[in-house]
C-alpha cells in the first residue's frame, strides 16, 4: 500500500473582518490524515463539522477568508510529491483532472445552465489535453458510453436533464480524465433513494476501472456503510475517530462515533434510534477541552478542560476520547 | 407553444398595456390642466401670423381632438385615438401649415441613429467592463474604474453633455460646435465623416452615462455569477481564466440586463433628448426644444405620443430578443 | 445612532459623502443671512470675475454668485425633498398594497407599474410643464417630478415586502398570533426603514436631475433661484461665448458635487444594509 495524500496538523481557518468586527471559524484544527492509493476513504460528520472545508483544503482549492494557518498538505504521485497548498498555475492544469478531480456537492448548479453538455466537456478536456473539438467529442461520446449514459446528454442544457442525470453527468465530467485521486463531495445527497443507489453505483464503477481513489465525503453514513472501505469521523473540525469501515459501524469507540451508528435504522432489529442531544457547536467559538463535552453523556471533568489526544487504539485504528486513552493506557500497564 | 404562451403572449400584452397607459395619460393631461392651451396656442399663433380663416379651423379642430373641449369626455378620448392610430397630428403651428409628423420626421432618423449606437456601444461596454471587474474586483484597474464610474454615474445627463461641450468645443476645440453634419446628404466619405465627427460628442455624452449604469449593475452581477458553483468548478478544473470570464460570468451576466436594457431605454432616450439640446444636434431632441420656445403644442404633444409607443415597441423588440441567449427560456 | 458611527469609522464613501453634504447644509444655512434678497438685480456691479470681495464673481443682472448659489441649492433641494416625499409616498404606499394584499390586486397594480416604468418621463414632463408654463412655482415643479417618480420605488418595496413576508420571523409571528399591522409595524418596519432612506437618497439624485434639466429648457419657474435657472440665465446671457465662465461654473460645479455626495452616502448604506455584510458583521455571541 501507497500513501497517494497525506496531511499534517493541518489548520484552516475562514477569518473575516467587517465593519470592525473579526470573525475567526476554526473549521479545519490540528487534522491529520494519510489516504492509501485504490482505497474508498470516508469523512463523515453533521453538517457544519468542517468536511466541506477540510475537502477544499486536501484539493487546495481554498480562498480568503479561508485560510490555511497551520500544517501540510502532499500529494504523492508514483516517485513526484506535490505541495497542495502551493499549486502555481502550471501545477493546476497538470494535476487537476487529469490526476486529481472532485465530485462536487449539491451538483444542480455545477454545470453552466446556457452551456451544452458536451460544450462543457470540451471546456474541462482541453484545459488538460491538446485536443480538437472533434476529438473531445469522440472522447465524451466513448466514456459516456461506458458509463451507460444516453449520448442524447450531450446535446442538452443541464435544465433540460433530471437531477439524477445531472449528477451522473457531472460524475462523468469530473472522471473524463481517468483521475487516480477523486474527491467526492455529498454525491447523493440531493437525490431521492432510487437515483441515490444507481449514483452509487456508478461511482463505484469508477472508482474500480481503474484502481482510483475515492475521497467520499458525507453525513449519510449509510453511503459510507456501501462504499467506504475507511471511515474518520470528523466532529467540531476535530477527527475524533478513524478506522475500516467494519469496525466503525461494529465496534466505534468515540461516543460520538456510537451515537452516530445508533441513529442509523435497522433492519434485523427494532430497537429505538437515539438521536445525539444537542447541536453542534458553532466553531467560532468552539467548547473548552473536548468539543464534544457539551453533547457527550459520559463527559468527565477532564474533558471540559483538556483537549484528548488522537491516539492509537490497535494498529489502524484512532480515537481522541480520555475515556478510551484511559482504557488504552489500563490495557498496556496491566 | 409554451414559449408563445408563457413568454412571448404576456410581453405582447404588457407592450399594449404600454401603449394604452401612456396615450391615456397624454390625453388626461391636458384635460386636468387649468389652463386653456388652444385658447392660448390661437391667440398667439394669430396675433404673430397672418393666416387665412380655413387653416385656423383645421388647426383648432386638430387642438380640439388632441387637447379636446369638444363634445363629451368619452368622445374626446374615441377623437383622439383616432388621431393616434391614423398618426395624424394636424399642422405645426410654428411652422404653419407644415404637418407635425413631418417635422418630427425630419429629426427622427439623427435620433434614432445617435440612440441606437448609443444604446449599443454603453451595454456592450458596461456589460463587458463591469464582468471584468467583478471577476478581478482586487485589480488596481477595476478599482480607478469603479471608483470613476461611481463619481460619473449619478451626474445629470445634462450637467455632463455641457462639461463635454465646453471642454471640447470651446477651450479645446476639437470637435465642432453645432450641428449634424456639413455639405449635402450622399453616401459619400466627406458626408459619412462629417456625420461621425459631429455625432462624436453627443453619443459619448450618453454613453458615458449609460456605461457608467450598466457597469455598475453588471459588476455587482458579475462578483455573484464569481461565486457561482459552475464558476467555482470551472475554475477548480483550471479551466483558463479567459474562457471563465466569457463563456461563464460575461455570458450569464449579460441575461438580466438584457430585460434590464429594455426597462432603462427610456431613460436613455430621455438623455438623448437632452444631449442633441446642448449639442443641437438636428434630432427629435431639437425639435422638441424649438417647439417647448415656440409653444408648438402640437409638436410637444406628438414628440410624446411618438416617444411612448416607440419606446414601449424598441423595449418589446429587446425582450422578445431574451429566448436566443437564454436556453432555459428556449427549450421548456 | 450605532450604524451612523460604524458608517462613520468604516466607509469612505460614507464620510466622503458626509463632508460634501455638511458644507451644502451650510450653504443652505448661509443663505438665511444673505446680503441682498435673492432676485435683487444691480446690487452688485457687474460682470466681476471672482474676487476677495466677490468670490464666485458676480451676474450680467449684477448678483453675487456666490449668495445666489445658496439660494440655488436651497431652492433645489426644496424641490427635491418635495418631489421625494410625493413620489415615496405614492411608492411605498402601492409597494405596501401590492406586496401585502397579493393575487389580483397584485397583478394589476404590478402590470400598471412595469407600464409606468417604460414609459419616457421626460417627454411628458415637457408636456405638462409646457402647457403649465408661466403658472410654474417651485412648489408646482417638486409635485411634478414627485408624481413622475414613484413606478420604480414602488417595485422595489414590493420586492422587498415580498422577501420580508416570507423570512421566518413572519410565520412565526403570525402563528404567535400577531394581527397584520403589528406585525408590519414591528417586525417589518425595522427592515424597511434602513431601505427606504437608501431609496430616499436616490430620489434625491433623479429630481436634482430634473429639476436641472428642466430649468435649463426653461419650464420651471425661472424668477426663482435654483441651479437650473442659474445655468438657464448664464446661458441666456450668453456667459460661455463672453468669457464669464464662472457664472455657469458655480451651479455646474455645485450640482455635480452635490449628487455625487448623496451617490456615496446611498452607495454606503446600500453595501452597510446587504444581507452579506450585515451577516459578517454581526456581532459574536459567545
Amino acid at each position: 500500500m501507497t500513501t497517494i495524500i497525506e496531511a499534517k496538523n493541518l489548520k484552516a481557518y475562514y477569518i473575516t473582518q467587517a465593519y470592525g468586527v473579526e470573525r475567526t471559524v476554526q473549521a479545519v484544527d490540528n487534522i491529520s490524515l494519510e489516504i492509501q492509493e485504490g482505497e474508498v476513504f470516508g469523512i463523515a460528520g453533521e453538517s457544519g463539522c468542517g468536511k466541506s472545508t477540510l475537502l477544499k483544503v486536501l484539493l487546495g482549492a481554498f480562498e480568503p477568508p479561508l485560510t490555511v494557518v497551520d500544517g501540510t498538505v502532499e500529494y504523492h504521485f508514483d516517485s513526484e510529491r506535490i505541495n497542495a497548498l502551493a499549486l502555481t498555475d502550471q501545477n493546476l492544469r497538470d494535476i487537476r483532472w487529469s490526476k486529481v478531480s472532485y465530485i462536487p456537492q449539491g451538483s444542480m448548479h455545477v454545470l453552466n445552465p446556457v452551456r451544452r453538455i458536451r460544450d462543457s466537456f470540451y471546456d474541462f478536456i482541453t484545459t488538460h489535453q491538446q485536443v480538437g473539438r472533434r476529438e473531445s467529442l469522440e472522447i465524451t461520446r466513448k466514456y459516456l458510453a461506458d458509463l451507460g449514459l444516453p449520448e442524447s446528454v450531450l446535446a442538452a442544457y443541464p435544465h433540460q436533464l433530471s437531477g439524477g442525470m445531472r449528477q451522473r453527468v457531472t460524475i462523468a465530467l469530473a472522471t473524463i480524465l481517468w483521475p487516480k485521486l477523486i474527491f467526492a463531495d455529498e454525491p447523493t445527497t440531493a437525490l431521492d433513494v432510487v437515483v441515490q443507489r444507481g449514483v452509487i453505483q456508478l461511482l463505484k464503477e469508477v472508482q474500480q476501472r481503474e484502481g482510483s481513489t475515492l475521497v467520499l465525503i458525507t453525513h449519510d453514513m449509510g453511503v459510507h456503510a456501501n462504499l467506504a472501505d475507511r471511515i474518520a469521523v470528523l466532529y467540531a473540525g476535530k477527527i475524533v475517530e478513524e478506522a475500516d469501515t467494519r469496525t466503525i459501524l461494529k465496534n466505534p469507540r468515540h461516543p460520538y462515533t456510537q451515537y452516530l451508528i445508533k441513529s442509523l435504522p435497522h433492519l434485523d432489529e427494532r430497537a429505538e434510534r437515539v438521536s445525539i442531544p444537542g447541536r453542534p457547536p458553532a466553531l467560532d467559538n468552539p467548547p473548552t477541552g473536548c468539543r464534544f463535552h457539551p453533547r457527550c453523556p459520559l463527559a468527565i471533568d477532564k474533558c471540559r478542560t483538556i483537549d484528548p489526544d488522537l491516539i492509537t487504539v490497535r494498529p489502524g485504528h484512532r480515537a481522541a476520547c480520555h475515556l478510551v486513552t484511559e482504557e488504552v493506557i489500563h490495557a498496556t500497564t496491566a | 407553444m409554451t414559449l408563445l404562451k408563457e413568454f412571448i403572449l404576456p410581453r405582447l400584452l404588457q407592450w399594449a398595456m404600454v401603449i394604452f397607459v401612456g396615450v391615456t395619460i397624454t390625453f388626461l393631461i391636458p384635460r386636468l390642466s387649468p389652463v386653456n392651451p388652444i385658447d392660448q396656442a390661437l391667440g398667439r399663433l394669430t396675433a404673430f401670423q397672418n393666416v387665412e380663416p380655413e387653416g385656423v379651423l383645421a388647426l383648432r379642430a386638430t387642438l380640439e381632438d388632441l387637447y379636446g373641449l369638444g363634445g363629451s369626455f368619452f368622445d374626446q378620448y374615441i377623437a383622439f385615438w383616432q388621431r393616434v392610430i391614423r398618426g395624424d397630428l394636424g399642422p405645426s403651428f410654428s411652422a404653419f401649415p407644415r404637418p407635425v409628423n413631418e417635422l418630427i420626421g425630419a429629426g427622427l432618423p439623427w435620433t434614432i441613429g445617435l440612440l441606437g449606437s448609443a444604446v449599443v456601444l454603453s451595454w456592450v461596454l458596461g456589460v463587458v467592463l463591469g464582468s471584468l471587474a467583478g471577476y478581478f474586483p482586487h485589480r488596481l484597474w477595476s478599482q480607478v474604474l469603479d471608483k470613476v464610474l461611481i463619481v460619473v454615474y449619478p451626474i445629470p445627463y445634462y450637467i455632463l453633455a455641457f462639461v463635454l461641450l465646453m471642454a471640447f468645443t470651446y477651450y479645446l476645440p476639437i470637435f465642432p460646435l453645432v450641428g449634424g453634419a456639413k455639405g449635402t446628404p450622399g453616401l459619400n466619405w466627406d458626408y459619412i465623416s462629417s456625420v461621425l465627427i459631429h455625432s462624436f460628442l453627443p453619443a459619448v455624452s450618453i454613453i458615458v452615462g449609460a456605461t457608467a449604469f450598466r457597469f455598475i449593475m453588471s459588476k455587482a452581477l458579475a462578483s455573484t455569477e464569481t461565486s457561482s458553483d459552475y464558476v467555482t468548478y470551472a475554475e477548480m478544473a483550471a479551466v483558463p481564466k479567459r474562457k471563465v470570464l466569457f463563456f461563464y460570468v460575461t455570458r450569464n451576466t449579460m441575461l438580466p440586463q438584457i430585460t434590464d436594457l429594455a426597462l432603462s431605454l427610456g431613460a436613455i432616450f430621455e438623455g438623448a433628448l437632452i444631449t442633441e439640446v446642448v449639442f443641437a444636434y438636428p434630432g427629435v431632441g431639437s425639435v422638441l426644444y424649438n417647439s417647448i420656445i415656440s409653444a408648438d403644442y402640437n409638436v410637444i404633444m406628438g414628440i410624446t405620443l411618438l416617444s411612448i409607443v416607440g419606446i414601449a415597441t424598441a423595449s418589446l423588440i429587446v425582450d422578445l430578443s431574451y429566448p436566443l441567449f437564454d436556453p432555459r427560456v428556449r427549450f421548456r | 445612532m450605532t450604524t451612523v458611527r460604524d458608517l462613520f469609522r468604516f466607509s469612505p464613501s460614507f464620510r466622503y459623502g458626509a463632508a460634501i453634504l455638511i458644507v451644502v447644509a451650510v450653504l443652505v444655512i448661509l443663505s438665511f443671512v444673505s446680503p441682498y434678497a435673492p432676485d435683487k438685480r444691480r446690487a452688485v456691479p457687474r460682470n466681476e470675475p471672482p474676487s476677495a470681495e466677490y468670490i464666485m464673481g458676480t451676474t450680467s443682472t449684477g448678483q453675487d454668485v456666490f449668495w445666489m448659489l445658496t439660494f440655488a441649492i436651497r431652492n433645489t433641494l426644496i424641490v427635491a425633498g418635495v418631489a421625494v416625499l410625493i413620489g415615496r409616498s405614492i411608492g411605498v404606499m402601492l409597494g405596501m398594497i401590492s406586496g401585502y394584499l397579493g393575487g389580483t390586486v397584485d397583478r394589476v397594480l404590478s402590470s400598471i407599474v412595469d407600464s409606468v416604468i417604460v414609459i419616457p418621463r421626460l417627454p411628458l414632463v415637457i408636456l405638462i410643464a409646457s402647457i403649465l408654463r408661466g403658472e410654474m412655482t417651485i412648489l408646482t415643479l417638486a409635485i411634478l417630478i414627485g408624481i413622475l417618480d414613484w413606478a420604480y420605488p414602488s417595485k422595489r418595496y414590493r420586492a422587498q415586502i415580498l422577501t420580508l413576508r416570507e423570512r421566518e420571523f413572519t410565520q412565526t409571528a403570525v402563528f404567535a398570533g400577531m394581527n397584520t399591522i403589528k406585525v408590519v409595524v414591528q417586525e417589518h418596519l425595522p427592515f424597511l426603514i434602513p431601505f427606504l432612506l437608501a431609496d430616499v437618497v436616490s430620489g434625491f439624485l433623479f429630481a436634482i436631475g430634473f429639476e436641472v434639466t428642466l430649468s435649463v429648457l426653461g419650464l420651471s419657474d425661472l424668477g426663482s433661484q435654483s441651479i437650473g435657472t442659474m445655468i438657464y440665465w448664464g446661458n441666456y446671457y450668453q456667459a460661455l461665448l463672453t468669457n464669464r465662465t464662472w457664472v455657469l461654473a458655480a451651479p455646474i460645479a455645485s450640482s455635480v458635487i452635490i449628487v455625487v455626495g448623496f451617490y456615496l452616502i446611498s452607495t454606503s448604506l446600500s453595501t452597510y444594509l446587504d444581507p452579506r455584510t450585515r451577516l459578517s458583521r454581526m456581532q459574536v455571541k459567545g
